[in-house]
C-alpha cells in the first residue's frame, strides 16, 4: 500500500467568547483569558482533513503556534481524530503579529514537509478572534504556494484539489494542483464532536514541540517589537449606558422619531 | 486517596455538555409539550459513541467504564430528563443483558445497531401485577417444535415502542420447578413479531419525551434460539445487571440536581424582590446552600459506586454503594426540583421556565429500577438484617 498523503491543519487557540477576558499588555490587543478553545472556525478545517482521511490514504496533522496553554487547541483535534500534532511554542513569540505568525507558520510547513512531505495545507477562514484572514494569502505567498481560499466544498482528485466558493453574485469552481493552501468556510461540513474513544485514544498521539530555534527563526524578527503595527492605545469599551424612556403623552411618535434622528438612525 | 475524575472523563464532560445544550436543551421544552421521542436525536447520540461507552470495540463501543456513563447521563439528564432516561435505559435495559448473557449470534444481529444508537431495545420485566416480585410473572413462553409461543403483558417498557426499537427482551415463565416456583427465563422479541402488539404511550407525570408503552402478547412466535442466557435464569440475570443500573439512575437523579442548582443560584442573582434580589434573603439562600449539599454529596456516593465497580470490588460492596447511591441521589433529586420550584416562584409553576418540568420528571426517580423502599431494603440486608 502506498504510503499516505499528508494534510496538516493550521489552526489557532483562541479566547472563549462566553469566558471573562482582559487584554494582556497596553499596546497590544492580545487578549487574555482564564479558558480558551480551539477556534470555532479552525474545527471546519479539521473536518474536512478528517473526512479525507477517512476516504482513505491520508495522514492527518495540526499545528497550532501559541502559548503553553494553547496545547488544548491540538489536544481538541486529535480527540476529533487527528492523527499528530504539531506546537510551535517559545517565549520570544509573545505579541507577534500577522506577518511574524505567518513567517513561522511557513517555516514550520516547510519542516514539516523536508520531514515526510506536506501534499495539503488546511486552513479555517479566519480566527474568531483576530478575524482578519491573511494567513492563508501570507502563507502561500511565502511558500511559494498556489492558494484557494473560501471553500464551502473540496474534493481531491490525483494532484488537483477542486474547491466551491459561494459568493454574493456567484459560484465559482476552482482547481489548483497540489500542494496549496486552502481556507474553508463554515458552511464546508458540521463537526464532529470529540467521542470518548476519542479522547483516550488521543492521550497516546504524538505531539512535537518546535522552538524557534528549531525552525532557524531569530527571536527578533517576531514578537511584539518585530511587530508591524504597534497599537498605540487600547482601551475596554465604555459599559453601556441608561436607556431613553420616552413616556408617551400624545408626542410620543415625534419625541421618538427625533431622538431616533438624533442617534443618525434615520 | 483522589476524589476527581480523570482529566479524559472531564474532557468528555465538555463535550457532552456542549452537545446537550447545542442539541438537546433548546427543544427539550416542546419535546415535552408534545410528547415527542425525538428518534433524530438518539442518532446523534450514537454518534457521539454514548450508547457504546461501555461496549466492547468489536461491536463498535469505545470499552469505556461506568464512570464514563454516568457522566454522559449526568450531563444529558441536566438538560433533558427524558434523553437521560432514553440513554440509561437503552444501555443498562436494552445492550447490557443482550451484552452480558447473549450467544454471539445474538451479539452479532442486535449489539452493533444499538451500539450506533440505529437501534434501541427494551426490557420487559414489569407486568401488571408483578414487578419486583418475580414469582408473580403470568406471561408464558412455552416451547412448540422449534419456537416459544408467548402470551401474557408487559407494563411500563422503555424505549419499546419507538420508530427504531429493535427488540425487546421479556421474562417470562417457561416452565415450573420442583418447588412449584416458576420457572423464569428471558426471551428477546423482535419488533413486528406477529401477536407482539406495542400498546399506545402512557400519559405519564413526566418524561414526556421518553418513549413508554405496555406491550401485549397473544401467541407471539420466536425461534427457540431466541432464549437469552439460561433457561431458568431469566430472573437472576436479570438482578445481576441492576447493581449497574442503579448507579446510573444515581446519575440522572445528579443531572437533575445539578440543574436545580445552577438555575436556582442563577434566579435568586437576578430575581428582585422589595429592591434586592431575593438570594440577599436568607430564606432563599439557605435553600440554595441545601441543594449545593444535595448535589456534593449525591455526586460523590454515585461517582464512588461506579468507581468501585470499575476496580472490580467484590459485588456485595458494590451493590451496597449502588443502593445507596441511588436513594440518596434520587431522595435529593426529588427535594432539589421542590426547592427549585420554591426558590422560582409562581414562575416556577409554569412551564416558561424548565423548573416545572424537572419537577414533573423527578418524581420517577424515586421508582424505577427498584424503589426507594426496595434499596432500604437492600442496604438493611447488607448490613445483615433479618429484613423482610
Amino acid at each position: 500500500m502506498a504510503e499516505p498523503r499528508r494534510v496538516l491543519v493550521l489552526v489557532k487557540y483562541v479566547p472563549d467568547a462566553a469566558g471573562e477576558r482582559s487584554f494582556a499588555d497596553a499596546d497590544s490587543t492580545t487578549v487574555r483569558t482564564t479558558e480558551g478553545l480551539l477556534s470555532e472556525l479552525d474545527e471546519y478545517a479539521v473536518e474536512e482533513a478528517l473526512s479525507l482521511a477517512e476516504s482513505g490514504g491520508w495522514e492527518v496533522t495540526v499545528a497550532t503556534m501559541g502559548p503553553e496553554q494553547a496545547g488544548a487547541a491540538i489536544r481538541k483535534a486529535l480527540q476529533m481524530g487527528a492523527d499528530a500534532g504539531i506546537h510551535i511554542s517559545d517565549e520570544a513569540l509573545h505579541g507577534t503579529d500577522a506577518l511574524g505568525t505567518s513567517a513561522v507558520l511557513a517555516a514550520a510547513v516547510r519542516k514539516f514537509s523536508d520531514e515526510g512531505g506536506c501534499d495539503l495545507l488546511l486552513c479555517g477562514m479566519a480566527s474568531t478572534d483576530a478575524g482578519m484572514s491573511v494567513i492563508p494569502a501570507m502563507l502561500a505567498e511565502r511558500l511559494g504556494l498556489p492558494q484557494v481560499s473560501f471553500a464551502s466544498q473540496l474534493s481531491v482528485e490525483g494532484d488537483t484539489v477542486r474547491i466551491r466558493r459561494d459568493s454574493e453574485t456567484a459560484t465559482e469552481t476552482i482547481e489548483s494542483r497540489l500542494p496549496a493552501v486552502v481556507s474553508v468556510t463554515d458552511q464546508i461540513n458540521e463537526p464532529r464532536y470529540p467521542s470518548f474513544k476519542g479522547i483516550m485514544a488521543a492521550k497516546k498521539k504524538p505531539v512535537t514541540t518546535w522552538s524557534l530555534a528549531d525552525l532557524g527563526i531569530e527571536p527578533a524578527e517576531v514578537g511584539l517589537a518585530a511587530s508591524w503595527s504597534p497599537v498605540t492605545e487600547v482601551s475596554k469599551r465604555p459599559p453601556r449606558g441608561q436607556g431613553t424612556i420616552i413616556t408617551d403623552d400624545g408626542e410620543g411618535g415625534v419625541a421618538l422619531a427625533e431622538f431616533l434622528a438624533a442617534e443618525k438612525f434615520i | 486517596m483522589s476524589f476527581a475524575l480523570s482529566e479524559e472523563h472531564e474532557a468528555f464532560r465538555a463535550v457532552v455538555r456542549e452537545f446537550a445544550e447545542a442539541e438537546i436543551a433548546p427543544h427539550a421544552a416542546r419535546w415535552d409539550r408534545e410528547h415527542h421521542f425525538p428518534v433524530e436525536v438518539v442518532a446523534r447520540m450514537g454518534e457521539l459513541g454514548l450508547f457504546g461507552l461501555t461496549a466492547p470495540e468489536r461491536f463498535g463501543g469505545s470499552g469505556g467504564d461506568l464512570a464514563s456513563l454516568c457522566v454522559a447521563i449526568e450531563e444529558i439528564g441536566r438538560v433533558d430528563q427524558s434523553m437521560g432516561i432514553t440513554l440509561e435505559a437503552a444501555v443498562g435495559l436494552g445492550i447490557n443483558p443482550i451484552l452480558r448473557f447473549g450467544t454471539e449470534a445474538q451479539q452479532q444481529r442486535w449489539l452493533p445497531d444499538l451500539v450506533a444508537g440505529r437501534a434501541l431495545a427494551g426490557f420487559g420485566l414489569t407486568e401488571p401485577e408483578a414487578g419486583s416480585d418475580a414469582g408473580a410473572t403470568r406471561t408464558r413462553a412455552v416451547l412448540e417444535a422449534d419456537e416459544w409461543v408467548i402470551d401474557g403483558a408487559k407494563q411500563f417498557i422503555t424505549n419499546s415502542g419507538s420508530a427504531i426499537t429493535s427488540c425487546v427482551t421479556i421474562t417470562a415463565r417457561t416452565g415450573e420447578l420442583p418447588d412449584a416456583s416458576p420457572e423464569i427465563s428471558a426471551i428477546i422479541v423482535p419488533s413486528g413479531t406477529p401477536g407482539f402488539t406495542v400498546e399506545p404511550a402512557y400519559d405519564k407525570l413526566g418524561w414526556h419525551a421518553s418513549d413508554t408503552h405496555p406491550l401485549t402478547f397473544a401467541g407471539a412466535r420466536v425461534p427457540v434460539g431466541n432464549l437469552l442466557g439460561e433457561r431458568g435464569k431469566g430472573f437472576s440475570q436479570f438482578l445481576a445487571t441492576l447493581d449497574d443500573g442503579r448507579i446510573a439512575i444515581a446519575a440522572l437523579a445528579v443531572g437533575a440536581i445539578a440543574a436545580c442548582l445552577e438555575m436556582s443560584v442563577r434566579y435568586a442573582g437576578e430575581r428582585v424582590a422589595f429592591g434586592v434580589p431575593i438570594g440577599t434573603k436568607q430564606g432563599v439562600a439557605f435553600q440554595v446552600a441545601d441543594l449545593h449539599v444535595m448535589l456534593e454529596s449525591s455526586r460523590l456516593l454515585t461517582y464512588r459506586a461506579a468507581w468501585l465497580r470499575d476496580s472490580g470490588r467484590p459485588r456485595a460492596e458494590v451493590k451496597q454503594a449502588a443502593a445507596v447511591a441511588k436513594l440518596h441521589a434520587t431522595t435529593c433529586a426529588v427535594s432539589a426540583t421542590r426547592v427549585a420550584t420554591q426558590v422560582f416562584g409562581g414562575y416556577g409553576f409554569i412551564e416558561d421556565y424548565p423548573v416545572a418540568r424537572f419537577y414533573r420528571d423527578a418524581k420517577i426517580l424515586e421508582i424505577g429500577e427498584g424503589t426507594s423502599e426496595v434499596q432500604r431494603v437492600l442496604i438493611a440486608r447488607g448490613l445483615g438484617l433479618p429484613v423482610e
